[in-house]
């Protein structure tokens, strides 16, 4: 499997929609395949509309508030010792996450369709409410699917979310978590897609949201680029990308302008989440060699078991907490392009906890499990080693399990 | 050779009537039970459709999940399922069988493996709820060569170049989905509405037979009996569920049902 350079990663499938041959296509039910079909058309009438990509850049500057900051973390680097730890501050955009790039793209997308609703899914909560916002600021109505036990867990994004006017669905079927809010947020979609368009909150599902969401997303390596070239004066020689990977959204945003680099300069390395320690179950289907299967549409690496039955997952993050995986991040294992591994809750937390120590930076416990990885491997790594995590989300919507597990307030 | 599909429309059609599928899901509630309601209902059920549960179903609505997710807590499995054909065909060699789910259980398998499954236990049909054209293309050609049945299914979003596509590379059967819905909806559609897509259809080659499904229950049954054939899945879920809530025989209360559908478009 290899790896075409000068074409973003996004379009790198083939006429089937699949990356690498085998991963992602759009298995979908017939009633979705004429919508799926206008939005992949209008997707790429628009992406190349010059009028687009200015309203684009216009709300990407001023409604999120590009670019978010490239910082060395100091103190972190300093109690460490070896390689100097970076991070770029994603959490600065507007709402806290990462999530409100392919929110403000896909309301975007729905106004130039002229459709009025626009429904969502949601994990953590950071992706419906990121949509709510988008919603309200476009004038959209919005519905947003999420588990019955990411809502408990998730309260604040939840208040959130009700403030911009937004309905949420609870979803009780299955594990109550977020691969069950996507399937009832498609079945939504099956029964309204004449009048309603979806988002899918990752770089997940059909062929077309994957690229959609993976478009939007992409504006963080963009930035990091010119931040890197400042900073730096030109390309360091060795780098460690460092990406939490749930979906994996917010990881091939941090990645995508670096993919073309030699993987010795820059390494791009992806935490999954490998869930309580004691526990057999984790939502890290890469790097704990997951079969190929198909979910929500998509063929990944799927967390199943040998029937085909999607399995239970289990982690302290609810954004990384979902047993399927982005297509084009299962492309980058196989190609070798890009690094694998897993952090326990309880290295999350521990590494939440040392980052919030010696930085002011409160990171969520879903790049918690990024800097988990940071600094495991940060001591063993000569000094002109630069670490850059993407700190893609804000631990304000954790206040309720840090309370509980580190007695915090 | 004519397939047993196919004869079930010509017997249906001789009678002046649609010919009656029902939905059920192996092994809901236990792999016992589901064989003796099939048995049962095929009693007044021209083609039996049986679905093998998947646990992350896209396209169901909730009865259907419900029962989807009952025959998974009481361990179903796909051999299980081949079992059941097998052993309902035993008693019922000439009643048609379709089995229907969601791809990634038969990518699981292996495509080859199960094909060579169905063919063993005597399946005659297919229906892939997420494994749309041009995608099935291959799969589909797979089940021709093994005789069996691959249904396509045609929804109201179908384009007129996809339909005509998708008809031409059908074999004895199409499923027209009423309207945009899961499984079980209520029928938001009138019936008129209804038939005069399904004309469409049939318009461009008759010898095809197109069934109606989604959103048919004893209300709207008799308002469609104008088509090929009417799919009746969540009503028939929804009565075993309720069976079970209140301890009464399962088995009886779905025959009834069915006998009941059967009766309104005689």
């Amino acid at each position: 499997m290899r790896l075409k350079k000068k074409i973003p990663l996004i379009d790198q499938h083939d006429n089937n929609g699949f990356w690498g041959g085998k991963f992602g296509g759009s298995f979908i039910p017939e009633t979705l395949k004429k919508p799926v079909e206008d939005l992949t058309n209008e997707f790429s009438k628009l992406r190349n509309n010059k009028n687009f990509i200015k309203k684009r850049d216009y709300y990407f500057k001023n409604y999120i508030g590009s670019p978010t900051s490239f910082v060395k973390l100091e103190n972190l680097s300093n109690h460490l010792g070896g390689a100097q730890i970076w991070a770029k501050i994603v959490s600065e955009a507007n709402g806290g996450a990462h999530k409100i790039y392919n929110a403000t793209v896909h309301a975007l997308i729905c106004k130039a369709m002229g459709k009025k609703y626009i429904v969502g899914d949601t994990g953590a909560g950071y992706a419906g409410k990121m949509l709510s916002m988008a919603a309200k600021k476009f004038g959209l109505k919005c519905k947003i699917f999420m588990g019955a036990k990411d809502i408990k867990r998730q309260k604040p994004n939840c208040d959130a979310m009700r403030k911009n006017g937004a309905e949420i669905i609870p979803v009780y079927s299955g594990s109550q978590t977020l691969v069950d809010a996507v399937s009832e947020c498609m079945r939504y979609w099956v029964s309204n897609c004449d009048t309603t368009h979806m988002c899918v909150g990752s770089t997940v599902g059909p062929n077309i949201f994957v690229k959609i969401c993976g478009w939007s997303t992409a504006q963080i390596s963009r930035e990091l680029k010119i931040q890197i070239k400042q900073e730096f004066k030109k390309i360091p020689k060795k780098i460690k990308l460092i990406n939490c990977v749930g979906g994996g959204s917010s990881a091939y945003g941090f990645w995508s302008e670096f993919i073309d680099f030699n993987k010795s300069q820059i390494e791009l390395v992806g935490v999954e989440a490998g869930g309580p320690k004691k526990s057999k179950l984790h939502a890290a289907p890469l790097s704990r060699n997951a079969k190929i299967g198909i979910l929500h549409g998509a063929a990944s690496y799927v967390c199943q078991n040998n029937e085909g039955q999607i399995n239970d997952t289990e982690s302290i993050s609810a954004g990384l907490d979902y047993p399927g995986v982005s297509p084009i991040h299962c492309f980058l294992k196989d190609a070798k392009r890009a690094r694998y591994t897993y952090a326990t809750d309880e290295d999350a937390l521990k590494a939440h906890v040392m980052v919030t120590k010696f930085e002011k930076l409160n990171p969520s416990l879903e790049p918690s499990h990024a800097f988990a990885e940071a600094i495991k491997i940060a001591p063993k790594l000569s000094k002109d080693t630069i670490i850059i995590v993407n700190s893609c989300g804000d631990a304000k919507k954790d206040r309720d399990i840090l309370r509980e597990r580190l007695g915090k307030n | 050779m004519n397939s047993l599909i196919s004869k079930a429309f010509s017997a249906a059609r001789a009678e002046n009537r649609p010919a009656l599928l029902t939905y059920t899901v192996a092994g809901d509630n236990t792999k016992k039970k589901s064989l003796e309601i099939l048995k049962s209902i095929s009693n007044y059920a021209d083609i039996c459709e049986l679905g093998f549960p998947h646990n992350t179903p896209i396209a169901d609505g909730g009865q259907i999940q419900t029962s989807a997710y009952r025959a998974i807590k009481n361990g179903i499995k796909i051999n299980d399922v081949f079992s059941i054909v097998k052993n309902f065909k035993k008693l019922k060699k000439n009643k048609p069988i379709i089995l229907m789910g969601y791809y990634n259980m038969i990518y699981q398998y292996n495509e080859n493996k199960f094909l060579e499954k169905c063919k063993k236990s005597k399946v005659d049909g297919l229906i892939v709820v997420d494994l749309p054209y041009p995608e099935n293309k291959n799969f589909a050609s797979k089940c021709k060569k093994r005789r069996i049945n691959f249904i396509q299914l045609v929804s109201p979003t179908t384009s007129k170049i996809r339909l005509k596509k998708i008809i031409k590379d059908s074999h004895d059967m199409i499923y027209y989905i009423s309207m945009l819905s899961t499984t079980g909806g209520k029928l938001k559609v009138s019936p008129k509405k209804i038939l005069e897509k399904y004309n469409k259809i049939k318009k461009q080659n008759k010898s095809k037979n197109v069934v109606i499904g989604f959103g048919i229950t004893e209300k709207t049954i008799k308002s469609l009996k104008n088509a090929d054939g009417l799919v009746v899945g969540s009503s028939i879920c929804k009565e075993i569920s309720k069976s079970i809530e209140k301890r009464q025989n399962a088995v009886t209360n779905v025959t009834n049902i069915v006998r009941r559908l059967k009766n309104k478009i005689l």
